[in-house]
């Protein structure tokens, strides 16, 4: 780290501007093949999670098969079902273990918005406690809208800045 | 099937005296008793008439009626294929009933439900802690005049930008 | 991100112990988002070096307000929120809701209902059973098997979306009949699942059967004698591990199960291998009532002729005034269901699935509660944790087969 005062942005060099636009394309190329998802599975939507996770439709195919069972280890959460008033709270301790960067899925109309389940011990959709990035209706959504939401997701990772190293590099 | 409604004749002529109405309904036959008979007719049901599987607790609410509850109960014998429903009433400010758990092990787990669902009182059950809603959650929803949409949510919620 | 702070995070639970009963024992809690237990359920265990004393389980993290939730819709409406109780075995649930509405309506149903509505049945009983058996395998670590058995299962549910449109909650069955009746061939691709659902599920017997790991982790785990079982209300495939021939479609028939020939397999000495075997058992009896049934449909109506219940013709109501009041009114009104009770109970994949209905008349319900197998199950499954290893909970509480939906409601 030199000791210096940073040089502010606009004064970098058109060369560097360049370089990080690529390495944000390539840590970006890199992390959409590399994700690790947490199941949070909680309801029906379950069943649905087992058959795209299993042989005939393989998210393996799109680098998203290996499940870590500890938040700590997993950089996108799958919210998988209806997410009760009295889940919320788990629910919220597992987003806040997961360490950055992290995505998070709302699998299912439950966790969407709450589904039809309107009522005193659903909560209205997770991103009521939490951020959510993707969102896959359905009620279970079938396996094809589920990979089509993957790939939606790697498609914004792809895009997205990831910032890993700062200006003064 | 003989045997199972020779069975319901029996205990509907033994019981009888213990029941404040008898009657069979969709096959099932019913006895509505009062709080305190419950559990020597429970009792009696089990013991003299093998009725050995404890299939479920559950109230009624009549908001308008005096006493409001209805307690429900269904039991099912394992050697006679027939289900007995005993019936008894509550009142609102006293909901208070015996438990079965001495005679019935399952017992244990729907009475929770049902204290705190209705927010009846099983004397006698010492483990009446919140078993699918939380602590903290205020009110007996299955009664009608909780409404439905009342959320008492655990996490604050987010204050999301629209 | 804007998210308030996490210390202010409550606890939704009160364990009922929190310090050991000997001095060296440790409390851990499991769950309840626990990879190894499939569904959402905490068990707070005291455990003594490897061994469980003493477990307090919790359940209730997928209460979703269900009976809340129904006298809120017509008797027709909720059939999709009965569906979601029992959700690998929906059409189970479906069938045993309406006949309680039946029952309270006096409906009788055609044969080619019953018989159909008993085929669906137990073509949901066998998607259950492969899902339960598969997840068990797959916490075992058996992931080969896990693999072949949701393969079939995939097949099933392609199948049945064939004919409900949905391939996990298909919201099928309605009042006095069904939704629709068969599509072209697909009885002909019902015999072909079961001949390939033979070569798969024999292989997972290969696999697994005799397999020593899997002997080991199952067999004298998790015992239960029949005594204790009635005692806790245990009933379904775990009542019947422990050798007692007890089913409701034997015991009190129903649908067409009087007119059937099957058997009931029991298990010997209640541990997890016997519920393992069971189930595996009851998926071929259950292919073989599915061919039974097969021979015994005949064409005819699969709604009942009853202007209370069953919608008129599509065309009728685009052309008869009077098809088309009582289609309005069906729809708006719902079902008028006279003023009564029933207590339905059917043979669920898991143990005796129970509806008791209560009716006002009009076309609300006033109370729909479910006795579901699970929850009851949930209530004594202690039993079977407790003075096990730690590592056996996993087994044991796979071979259970608690299904969220139906335990919480
Ligand atoms: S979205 Fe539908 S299928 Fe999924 S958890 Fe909710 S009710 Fe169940």
């Amino acid at each position: 780290m030199s000791a210096t005062t940073p040089v502010p942005r606009q004064q970098k060099s058109a060369a560097f501007e360049y370089l990080t636009t690529r390495k944000d394309e390539f840590v970006g190329w890199a992390r959409k093949f590399s994700l690790f998802p947490y199941p949070f599975v909680t309801a029906c939507c379950a069943m649905e999670f087992m058959s795209v996770s299993s042989t005939l439709y393989d998210t393996d195919r799109f680098g998203a098969a290996l499940p870590r069972f500890t938040p700590r280890q997993s950089d996108l959460l799958m919210v998988v079902g209806t997410v009760s008033h009295k889940q919320a709270p788990i629910l919220r301790k597992v987003y806040e273990q997961m360490c950055e960067p992290k995505w998070v899925i709302a699998f299912g109309v439950c966790a969407t918005s709450g589904g039809f389940y309107q009522n005193y011990a659903a909560l209205p959709g997770i991103d009521k406690i939490i951020p959510v990035d993707l969102y896959i209706p359905g009620c279970p959504p079938r396996p094809e809208m589920v990979i089509d939401g993957i790939m939606k997701l790697q498609d914004k990772i792809a895009g997205e800045r990831h910032p890993i190293i700062n200006q003064d590099f | 099937m003989g045997t199972g409604e020779n069975l319901l004749e029996r205990v509907q002529a033994s019981l009888g005296a213990q029941a404040l109405e008898t009657g069979m309904a969709h096959g099932i036959l019913v006895l509505q008793i009062t709080a305190e008979s419950l559990v020597p007719v429970a009792g009696r049901l089990k013991q003299e008439f093998g009725f050995d599987l404890f299939l479920d607790v559950t109230a009624t609410d009549w908001p308008q009626r005096r006493p409001r509850f209805d307690v429900v109960y269904h039991f099912y014998s394992a050697r006679d294929f027939v289900r007995v429903r005993l019936k008894t009433q509550v009142e609102e400010t006293d909901p208070t009933v015996d438990t079965l758990v001495p005679l019935y092990g399952s017992a244990r787990y729907m009475e929770r439900e049902c204290h705190e669902m209705y927010g009846i009182r099983f004397r006698g059950n010492d483990d009446l802690r919140p078993l699918l809603l939380y602590e903290g959650f205020v009110g007996h929803p299955l009664r009608k005049d909780y409404p439905k949409q009342r959320e008492q949510p655990l996490v604050p919620y987010r204050d999301v930008k629209p | 991100m804007s998210l308030p702070p996490l210390t202010t995070l409550p606890n939704p639970i009160r364990p009922a112990f929190t310090k050991g009963l000997t001095p060296g024992s440790v409390i851990v809690n499991i769950g309840p988002s626990h990879p190894a237990t499939h569904g959402t359920i905490q068990i707070v265990a005291e455990i003594s070096g490897e061994r469980v004393v003493r477990t307090d389980v919790h359940c209730g993290y997928l209460h979703r307000g269900f009976e809340k939730e129904c006298e809120s819709h017509t008797w027709h409406t909720l059939i999709p929120y009965v569906d979601r109780l029992n959700y690998c075995s929906a059409l189970i649930n479906d069938f045993a809701y309406c006949e309680a509405v039946e029952k309270l309506m006096g409906i009788e149903l055609t044969p080619r209902c019953r018989h159909l509505r008993t085929l669906l049945a137990e073509y949901s009983r066998i998607a259950d059973h492969l899902t339960c058996v598969a997840a068990a395998l797959m916490e075992m670590g058996a992931m080969t098997a896990f693999l072949y058995l949701v393969t079939i299962r995939d097949y099933v549910y392609e199948h049945i979306a064939d004919l409900t449109g949905a391939r996990v909650t298909h919201s099928y069955g309605r009042i006095g009949g069904l939704a629709r009746d068969l599509p072209d061939g697909w009885l002909q691709r019902l015999e072909e699942i079961l001949d390939q659902m033979d070569t798969f599920v024999d292989r997972v017997h290969g696999l697994v059967d005799r397999n020593r790991i899997f002997i080991d982790r199952m067999r004298d785990v998790g015992v239960i004698a029949t005594a204790e079982a009635i005692n806790w209300g245990f009933t379904g495939p775990i009542l019947r591990s422990t050798g007692t021939p007890r089913d409701l479609r034997k015991d009190t028939p129903y649908l067409s199960y009087g007119e059937l020939e099957f058997e009931i397999p029991v298990g010997i000495k209640g541990d997890n291998y016997d519920r393992y075997y069971v189930r595996m058992r009851e998926i071929d009896e259950s292919k073989h009532m599915i061919r039974q049934l097969i021979d015994m449909l005949q064409p005819g109506p699969i709604s009942v002729d009853d202007r209370r219940c069953t919608l008129p013709e599509k065309q009728a109501v685009y052309t008869e005034i009077e098809a088309l009041i009582y289609h309005f009114k069906l729809i708006m009104d719902g079902i008028q269901v006279p003023a009564g009770e029933t207590y339905s109970a059917h043979e669920g994949a898991n143990g005796e699935l129970g509806f008791y209905l209560v009716s006002v008349g009009g076309g609300v319900p006033w109370k729909v509660h479910c006795r579901s197998p699970s929850f009851v199950h949930m209530g004594g499954v202690h039993r079977m944790l407790d003075g096990y290893q730690l590592a056996d909970l996993v087994p044991t509480f796979g071979s259970v087969n608690m299904i969220g939906g139906e335990c919480d409601r």
